[in-house]
C-alpha cells in the first residue's frame, strides 16, 4: 500500500503500542533548552529515574541568554538561576550543554541542524514549540511540555496518537525578494490559526523544491501557527549537499549508507493524505501581520481590513487586534512609522537571512529613531558573518548586532521593546505584550525587516530597492 | 498524578477563540526557579495600565474568583508549548476547562497534570455556554468523568466524548513515565536492532573531535 513519509518515519520509529492505545515513538534526537529543563531533572530526580539516553540528549542555553558583548550568566540576571540549573542537571546526567559560552551555543532549531545533529528521516523533540523548524531538513519534529520532556529523557520515546496528514502543495515561482516567509505567513492567513490543528504537515511542489535549507526551515518553523505540531520537507539533492561535512553528520562509508536510506524518504505516488491545500505563489508579493495572531496578514501594498471583510466568526478579534495595534480599518501597512525592527529568531536568523537583510542595509543607514537590533541564530552564524564582514555592514548602518540567542522573540532574555512602540519583526508571534508590554508586533521577512528600518517606516523591500521609495 | 473523576465548581465564562499560552501565562517581569503559578494565571489581563485589578476581567468578579472550571472557545491554549499554562490553572484550583477546541500540545500538557479537557459537540457547546451565563456563577456545574456528563443549572445533564485511554489515565492517576516503563525492553530491542542497521541514527558522534583523537 502506497504510503506518506510521514507514515514511512511514524511506523520506523513506533517502538509498541502502550495499553492506553498511544503509539511509542522513538525519539533520535532530543534538545532541551534552559527555561524547561531544570523542572524535568527536578521531577526525574524526585522519581529516583535515570536519562535512558544521555548520547542522543543534547542542551542550548537559548531563551534567557543576554545578547550584550560580553554576557555571562548574570546579565540577564532574570535568566541565571535557570543557566545554572541546567548546567548542573547536564553535568550530573553527562548530557552535551551547548553552554552560554559555547563557540556553538544558539538556538536550539537553529544549532541542532547546523551542526547535523538533527538527519534526514529522525525524529526530534524540543521542549518548544518552534521544534519542527528541523522538519527543513526532513526530520520529524514534535514541540513538547516539560512532563513530555521528562518522559523522554526516562525513556526516550514519546506517548502520542497518531496524527492525521496534511500535503501542503506550493506551486509556482517567488518573485524577488520574496521568500519562504512571506508563503508561510499567506498560508496561515489562508489556512488559519488552527488549520493544521490535529496533522502532521508536508510541504510539497515546485516553491519548495526552489528553496534552500533555510528557507525550508523558516516555513516548518511556522508550523504550529497554524496548529500543527509537526511539518516536513521531503529531502532531496538540495538537502544531501547542505549536510554532507557537517560535524555530527554520518562520515565515509556510513554516508553511503545513510545516503541510500534518505533517498527512500519520500511520499509514494498515490499515497493518501487526510487533507491537501494547494497555494500558487507565483504573483505573491511580501506578506506582513497587521494584527495580534499570525493569521491577520496582508500584502505589503495592502491595507488594514474593514470589519464588514473579516469572517463573522474572526470579527471580535479582529476589533480587539485594532485597538491593540493602534490601526483604523483600511489603513495602508507600508508608510507606517515605527520604532523598533527586530532580526533574529528561530525563525529567520540564519545565515542567509542576515546576507538578505545585508544585501538591502549595505550602504544605507538606519532612520533616525528607529531601534534596530540584529540577533544571530547560533554563535556559529555569527562567526561566519563576521567573516564575511555583515557585522561591519550592520553596524555601520547603525543596527545593534548581539550575541546569539532566543532574543526579543519572546523577550524572555530582557530584550523587548517599549510600551506603545511598533516593531517590525522578523520573529513567529504577533500575539499581544509577546515582545514586551504593549509592543505593536508586525511580522515579516528579513527582507521587509531591513528595508523597513532604512526607511523609519513599514516599506516595500522592492520599492526601497528600486529607489523609489 | 492526581486522579480525576469528578469535579463540581463555578464554571467562568472566558468566550473568546484562539487565547494562547502567553495570555494564560505571561513571561514574568523577574522570573525564578519557583515561580508562583497562581499569580501568573492570566496575569496581564487581570490588571489594568495602572497595576490595579481590572474588574471587568471575568475571573476577578467576585461570583468567579474561586472558579474551578474555565468555559472558552475554539482552540485554547494555542502558542508557546510552556507548560506554566496548565500549572497556572491548577495553582488556583481550576481542574476542568471546557473548550470548542484546544490546541493539540495544550491539550497532552493538560492530561500530564489532571486537568480535565472537555470539548463539547458544537449544538452541546451552545446550550452550555448559555447556561453558565444564564447561572452567573450563582451555583455550580459538576463535571463527572466517569459517566461523562456536565450536570447543573438550568437544563438537563450533557454528555460529552472523551477518549477511553486517556479517561482510564486520569480516572486512576496513572503515571505516565510509569506506563512506558513497562515496554522497555521493546524500547531497548528497538535500539539494538536499528543500531545495526542505521548505526548513525543510534549515536552522535562529533567527526572533528574524532580527528584530533
Amino acid at each position: 500500500m502506497p504510503r506518506t513519509l510521514f507514515d514511512k518515519i511514524w511506523d520506523f520509529h513506533c517502538v509498541g503500542q502502550r495499553a492506553d492505545g498511544r503509539d511509542l515513538l522513538y525519539i533520535d534526537r532530543h534538545i532541551l533548552h534552559e527555561l524547561h529543563a531544570h523542572h524535568a531533572f527536578a521531577q526525574l530526580e524526585k522519581q529516583q529515574r535515570k536519562v535512558h539516553r544521555p548520547d542522543l540528549t543534547f542542551a542550548v542555553q537559548d531563551h534567557t541568554v543576554a545578547t550584550k558583548p560580553g554576557r555571562d550568566d548574570d546579565t540577564n540576571p532574570s535568566g541565571s538561576a535557570f543557566i545554572k540549573a541546567m548546567r548542573e542537571g547536564c553535568r550530573k546526567n553527562g548530557i552535551r550543554l551547548f553552554d552560554i559560552d559555547d563557540p556553538e551555543q544558539g538556538i536550539s532549531h537553529v544549532v541542532a541542524p547546523e551542526l547535523g545533529i538533527v538527519l534526514p528521516g529522525a525524529t526530534h523533540a524540543v521542549p518548544d514549540s518552534h521544534a519542527s523548524t528541523v522538519g527543513g531538513l526532513g526530520a520529524l519534529a514534535f514541540g513538547c511540555g516539560t512532563s513530555e520532556l521528562a518522559h523522554i529523557l526516562a525513556t526516550q520515546v514519546m506517548a502520542l496518537k497518531r496524527p492525521k496528514r496534511m500535503r501542503v502543495r506550493l506551486d509556482g515561482r517567488l518573485g524577488a525578494h520574496v521568500n519562504s516567509k512571506d508563503v508561510a505567513l499567506r498560508l496561515i492567513a489562508e489556512l488559519g490559526v488552527a488549520g493544521a490543528r490535529g496533522y502532521a504537515v508536508e510541504y510539497a511542489g515546485a516553491a519548495v523544491r526552489a528553496m534552500p535549507i533555510e528557507q525550508r526551515m523558516t516555513l516548518c518553523n511556522l508550523n504550529i501557527e497554524m496548529g500543527g505540531r509537526s511539518g516536513f520537507v521531503a529531502p532531496d539533492e538540495t538537502t544531501l549537499g547542505w549536510l554532507e561535512g557537517r560535524p555530527y553528520v554520518p562520515q565515509g562509508a556510513l554516508w553511503d549508507r545513510a545516503l541510500e536510506y534518505w533517498h527512500t524518504l519520500k511520499t509514494d505516488d498515490d499515497a493518501a493524505f487526510d487533507r491537501e491545500v494547494v497555494l500558487d505563489c507565483e504573483d505573491l508579493e511580501p506578506q506582513i501581520t497587521w494584527g495580534t495572531d499570525p493569521s491577520q496578514v496582508v500584502g505589503i501594498s495592502g491595507r488594514v481590513p474593514e470589519p464588514g471583510t473579516v469572517e463573522p466568526s474572526r470579527r471580535a478579534a479582529a476589533e480587539s487586534a485594532f485597538a491593540y495595534m493602534g490601526l483604523a480599518p483600511g489603513t495602508p501597512l507600508a508608510g507606517l512609522p515605527v520604532d523598533r525592527v527586530f532580526i533574529g529568531s528561530c525563525t529567520n536568523s540564519r545565515l542567509p537571512d542576515l546576507q538578505t537583510a545585508a544585501a538591502v542595509v549595505r550602504g544605507r543607514h538606519v532612520a533616525a529613531g528607529v531601534v534596530a537590533m540584529i540577533v544571530p541564530g547560533s554563535s556559529s552564524v555569527k562567526r561566519e558573518a563576521e567573516r564575511a564582514g555583515l557585522d561591519r555592514v550592520f553596524r555601520d548602518a547603525g543596527f545593534f548586532w548581539g550575541e546569539s540567542g532566543c532574543s526579543m522573540c519572546a523577550g524572555g532574555n530582557g530584550d523587548r521593546g517599549q510600551p506603545g512602540e511598533r516593531c517590525v519583526s522578523t520573529t513567529n508571534r504577533n500575539f499581544e505584550n509577546r515582545q514586551g508590554p504593549k509592543v505593536r508586533t508586525h511580522l515579516a521577512s528579513p527582507a521587509t525587516a531591513a528595508a523597513t528600518a532604512i526607511a523609519g517606516r513599514i516599506a516595500d523591500v522592492r520599492q526601497l530597492l528600486a529607489g523609489v521609495a | 498524578m492526581q486522579p480525576f473523576s469528578s469535579h463540581t465548581g463555578i464554571a467562568a465564562p472566558l468566550l473568546k477563540d484562539d487565547i494562547n499560552t502567553d495570555q494564560i501565562a505571561p513571561i514574568m517581569h523577574s522570573r525564578s526557579l519557583k515561580e508562583d503559578y497562581k499569580a501568573m494565571l492570566f496575569h496581564r489581563a487581570r490588571q489594568r495600565e495602572d497595576g490595579s485589578e481590572d474588574p471587568d476581567f471575568v475571573l476577578n468578579k467576585p461570583q468567579f474568583r474561586a472558579a474551578g472550571i474555565l468555559v472558552t472557545g475554539n482552540n485554547f491554549g494555542a502558542g508557546s508549548s510552556r507548560e506554566s499554562a496548565v500549572w497556572s490553572m491548577v495553582a488556583n484550583n481550576i481542574r476542568v476547562i471546557v473548550a470548542k477546541s484546544f490546541a493539540d500540545i495544550y491539550r497532552e500538557n493538560c492530561l500530564q497534570n489532571g486537568l480535565l479537557p472537555v470539548v463539547l459537540a458544537p449544538q452541546d457547546a451552545e446550550a452550555f455556554i448559555t447556561r453558565v451565563l444564564a447561572v452567573n456563577g450563582a451555583a455550580p456545574f459538576t463535571i463527572d468523568l466517569v459517566t461523562q456528563r456536565i450536570s447543573g443549572p438550568g437544563g438537563p445533564p450533557i454528555a460529552f466524548e472523551f477518549p477511553a485511554a486517556d479517561r482510564t489515565r486520569l480516572l486512576e492517576g496513572l503515571d505516565d513515565i510509569g506506563m512506558t516503563l513497562k515496554h522497555m525492553d521493546e524500547i531497548v530491542s528497538w535500539e539494538r536492532r536499528v543500531s545495526l542497521a542505521q548505526p548513525w541514527s543510534q549515536a552522535t558522534q562529533d567527526s572533528r573531535k574524532r580527528e584530533d583523537a
